[in-house]
């Protein structure tokens, strides 16, 4: 769906919204029904920015609604004021700035954590409204008399007093409502919440500061809700207390999971689906109370069976209908494959004799011509409790260097990388980058700095394209940790669209660039979690364990790319293979229970006999002795 | 001024609903803790534990007979909804855990809701009357309420702590992977663990019953007041769960004796506090999300 035009989905919308009410009325939707769908689609716009965008599951939405609902309607009745939608936007505001106090302490924690505040908050807001605040609230009578919008031309005005003029005046505000999420979602703001949603560790790692990002989320989706709960009051011309009980909340999170989270429409679909079923259930078949217990076993099957609500099932089901494309699949698959191999023959032909990265030298900062020490560890220690991880290690890394990392296993090499870019605090000891003491930073800081690291266990955006997941890395490095452009489109930012091709050659997946992670081989996999670090366009590059895994056809292409992946750049490789890293680096530092055992040219480690003794025991002495 | 026999005795009052939240969120807790689902339905556990206990009552007339009969049809249903739905729910997100346990809750409250209305009903207080504590006088019922949670939790503890099963529910809630692997049948103990987690709800739902009368919606209030509780104390903690749930308990009563309509207010201003504070809860540990 988003890889089609804003401009086309746009259309779309207003099509159906222009549509609607000439087809919905001969399906049985009554006007009201009609109206009232769309107030709960653009609650749940907000709400799928926050859950599915962002992966964030709050079961307290109905404190921004109700909040936003009562206060334009304690504006229009007590307070008299004669603009409605100033009162509406008033509402907004207040149920974001809400939304950003409440935010604060909700986001403390994640996932389950996060569900059960989200809920303790908003019985909170439901509890203050009924009883305390009743005076201002109407407690359990609500607000009656809150009055319809109008608009005034000049000459004339409109006013949206009848169930047909109020469905002018709500499509309108959902159409807005959808075209700003719309932008929301695919500006570079909306490319890290999706980034968050998958795997919210390298989000951080790559130097988004997640938090940030999070809480936008969650004030955006306060903001629809408070405009939708305002909607409310506006269309029944009453605003019920009863908007903010948890019965609100649960409501919204059903439809949106009935209609299918991540796609905007899906509360739409999911309300149209809910407030029809619940009409026809109990007037049509008089079920009476009994119609809530028929949506909840719709609502438990429909998890049950249809992970992706029905967007999804559609989705899946045109996929299916569509089998023989589906079942040449794997042929294509294989071409592909064969030709990406080819391909990477190619390329490493092309590299033995023109490095790629030699052909823009301007992309990256380590071209400067900077020489000394960039990166230093004083004294660095790790304790687990007993356990000394790392004890003392002192190392340090000039510019322009490339040094490898070897160890048995156990020696400490990735707690060493961890402190080095901070996901890890040291026991003791300092890590001094470029001058700067880091110690005691956070790792978005530490990227941002241009200190990046390639993980030994992939750590990719698994539901996200190659070019989704690269994309994600570089705006880490060409908007900072965080910036609120929320209506930039994503192609207008310069420099992303170089970056993410260059890194696609450097990682040899150039051919690969619209498929999504979790179709890749493993050893594409292995290349793009290199490309998310090296997107970043660091000063320093730190791999961890990069041919972990791979056949040796796949640790021969992998070596060739790094080693031009090296070229004029600082990079420190952990890796087992001693082999591949000899070839590719300059000197080696070798660890051993924690410490540095020796230091040297690849040359004097291969011939050290201390480091054939870590390695083998005590095998060397009884093999000199031979 | 602050009349202090009417403190006192909210105090009291306190304690009973801390207690009862304990148990409720020990079992929320421990199924967490083990299972790594957060169950939407606990409150419906509840719910169904006081409604099966007032249909034994009503035919039986005795509240012994009762307060058997529900725990076991609520540990019963608990294990039903373990094995046909849940299980297929562990190696899927949370939000699905979530929103399938959602789901559930609302079918339970929504079945009692047909069968026996919207209307609460009640059960009487197998020990009327009031005792004297020397100081002030309180409903016995209350008191042995006290009790008889007391030796709930006890048991509860002797379970988990003392026997072999529930060493192997501590190892789960520690790793279950691990416990996987070492040939125990990880599966079945979720299964108990969720049964038993599930029944520490329904008999509360149940002994409480003669305190606050019963209705389809009676849990939805003790679930959110259990959240608190679990953020409070710690997820996955038992000890952490009757620390928070005493907490609550207090808070909840004193604030009540002034308004109550801040209750929750001041429920809220604890938990933030401790968010703030100990951000694992009291008892937690990091780790656990």
């Amino acid at each position: 769906m988003f890889r089609q035009r804003l401009s086309f989905v746009a259309g779309l919308t207003a099509a159906g919204l222009i549509a609607a009410p000439f087809i919905l009325p001969y399906l049985g939707f009554t006007p009201t029904t009609i109206n009232r769908i769309l107030v709960w689609g653009v609650f749940g716009i907000g709400f799928d920015i926050l859950f599915g965008f962002t992966g964030l599951l709050s079961f307290g939405q109905s404190a921004f609604f109700g909040t936003g609902g009562m206060v334009a309607a304690y504006l229009l009745t007590i307070i008299n004021l004669p603009y409605v939608m100033a009162a509406l936007v008033i509402g907004t505001i207040i149920a974001g700035i809400f939304g950003y106090l409440v935010g604060m302490i909700a986001l403390r924690r994640t996932g389950i954590y996060f569900a059960m505040i989200t809920v303790a908050i908003a019985e909170v807001f439901f509890f203050v409204e009924f009883n305390p605040l009743s005076a201002y609230t109407g407690g359990e009578n609500g607000l009656p008399g809150v009055p319809s919008p109008s608009l005034y031309l000049g000459f004339t005005t409109i006013n949206f007093n009848s169930d047909k003029s109020l469905y002018t005046f709500l499509a309108f505000w959902f159409f807005i409502g959808m075209v700003i999420a719309l932008r929301i979602v695919r500006s570079p703001v909306g490319a890290v919440l999706r980034a968050i949603r998958d795997n919210p560790l390298r989000a951080t790692a790559v130097g988004h500061n997640i938090h940030g990002y999070k809480l936008t989320a969650f004030v955006v989706a306060a903001a629809y809700a408070g405009f939708a709960g305002g909607l409310l009051g506006v269309m029944q011309g009453f605003m019920p207390p009863d908007a903010f009980m948890f019965d609100t909340s649960g409501q919204l999170v059903m439809q949106t999971a009935i209609g299918g989270a991540g796609t905007l429409l899906g509360p739409l679909l999911g309300a149209t689906v809910w407030l029809y079923l619940s009409d026809f259930l109990q007037t049509t078949l008089q079920l009476g109370a009994a119609w809530k217990l028929v949506l909840g076993v719709i609502f438990v099957l429909l998890v049950c069976f249809l992970r992706r609500g029905l967007i999804g099932g559609i989705e899946d089901l045109h996929a299916w209908l569509m089998g023989g494309r589906k079942k040449g699949e794997p042929a294509v698959d294989k071409t592909l494959t064969n030709m990406t191999l080819n391909e990477e023959k190619a390329a490493k032909d092309a590299i033995a004799f023109e490095p790629v990265s030699a052909a823009m030298p301007a992309r990256h900062r380590a071209g400067d011509p900077k020489s000394g020490i960039i990166l230093e560890a004083r004294a660095l220690t790790k304790r687990y409790g007993g356990l000394v991880a790392n004890s003392d290690i002192d190392f340090k890394v000039r510019h322009g260097e490339r040094r490898g990392i070897i160890g048995p296993n156990g020696a400490g090499k990735t707690t060493f990388f961890k402190m080095l870019t901070c996901e890890v605090p040291p026991t003791s000891g300092q890590i001094i980058f470029e001058g700067r003491n880091i110690t005691g930073l956070i790792v978005t800081d530490v990227c941002q700095l241009g200190l990046s690291k390639s993980y030994q266990i992939n750590q990719l955006f698994n539901r996200l394209t190659v070019r989704e997941n690269l994309t994600i890395a570089a705006l880490a490095d060409l908007r900072g940790k965080f910036r609120l452009d929320l209506f930039r489109d994503l192609r207008s930012i310069s420099g992303l669209d170089e970056r993410v091709s260059h890194t696609l050659d450097l990682i040899n997946l150039t051919g690969r660039v619209d498929t999504p992670v979790s179709a890749l081989a493993y050893g594409e996999k292995r290349r793009l979690e290199v490309g998310l670090a090296l997107a970043t366009n660091p000063k320093l590059l730190l791999l961890d364990e990069p041919l972990a895994g791979m056949s040796p056809r796949e640790r021969i292409e992998t070596v060739a790319l790094l080693k031009s992946i090296g070229q004029g750049r600082t990079m420190v490789i952990i890796d087992h293979d001693m082999d591949s890293l000899f070839e590719l680096v300059e000197s080696v530092t070798v660890l051993q229970e924690g410490r540095v055992l020796v230091e040297g040219t690849p040359a004097e480690i291969k011939g050290n006999a201390k480091v054939q003794e870590a390695y083998l025991g005590g095998m060397h002495d009884a093999l000199a002795a031979e | 001024m602050v009349n202090w026999p009417n403190f006192i005795s909210q105090c009291f009052n306190g304690l009973v609903l801390g207690a009862l939240l304990a148990l409720i969120s020990s079992g929320l807790t421990i199924i967490y803790g083990t299972l790594g689902i957060l169950n939407l339905a606990h409150g419906a556990m509840f719910m169904l534990g006081g409604y099966a206990g007032w249909l034994t009552y009503s035919y039986t007339g005795s509240f012994i007979a009762a307060v058997i009969a529900g725990s076991l049809f609520v540990m019963i249903v608990g294990v039903l909804v373990e094995r046909i739905i849940i299980r297929h729910f562990y190696s899927r997100p949370h939000e699905d855990q979530l929103l399938v346990t959602f789901g559930l809750g609302i079918c339970f409250v929504e079945l009692v809701r047909f069968f026996f209305g919207s209307l609460s009903k009640s059960v009487p207080a197998p020990l009327a009357g009031i005792t004297s504590l020397g100081f002030m006088f309180y409903p016995t019922y209350r008191l042995a309420l006290l009790g008889i949670v007391a030796v709930a939790l006890l048991v509860l503890y002797v379970v988990l702590y003392r026997t072999r099963i529930g060493m192997i529910v501590r190892a789960g809630i520690e790793d279950s992977v691990m416990v996987d692997s070492l040939g125990i049948d990880v599966y079945k103990v979720f299964m108990l663990v969720f049964g038993i987690g599930a029944m520490a709800a329904g008999f509360a739902g149940i002994i409480n019953a003669p305190v606050v009368s019963i209705a389809p919606d009676v849990g939805e209030a003790i679930l959110v007041q259990t959240f608190v509780v679990v953020v409070i104390g710690g997820v996955g903690s038992f000890p952490g769960a009757v620390l928070g749930g005493l907490i609550a308990g207090e808070i909840i009563s004193i604030t009540s004796m002034f308004n109550p309509g801040y209750s929750y207010v001041m429920l809220f201003v604890a938990m933030t506090l401790v968010l703030v504070l100990r951000p694992y809860g009291l008892l937690g540990t990091a780790g656990r999300e």
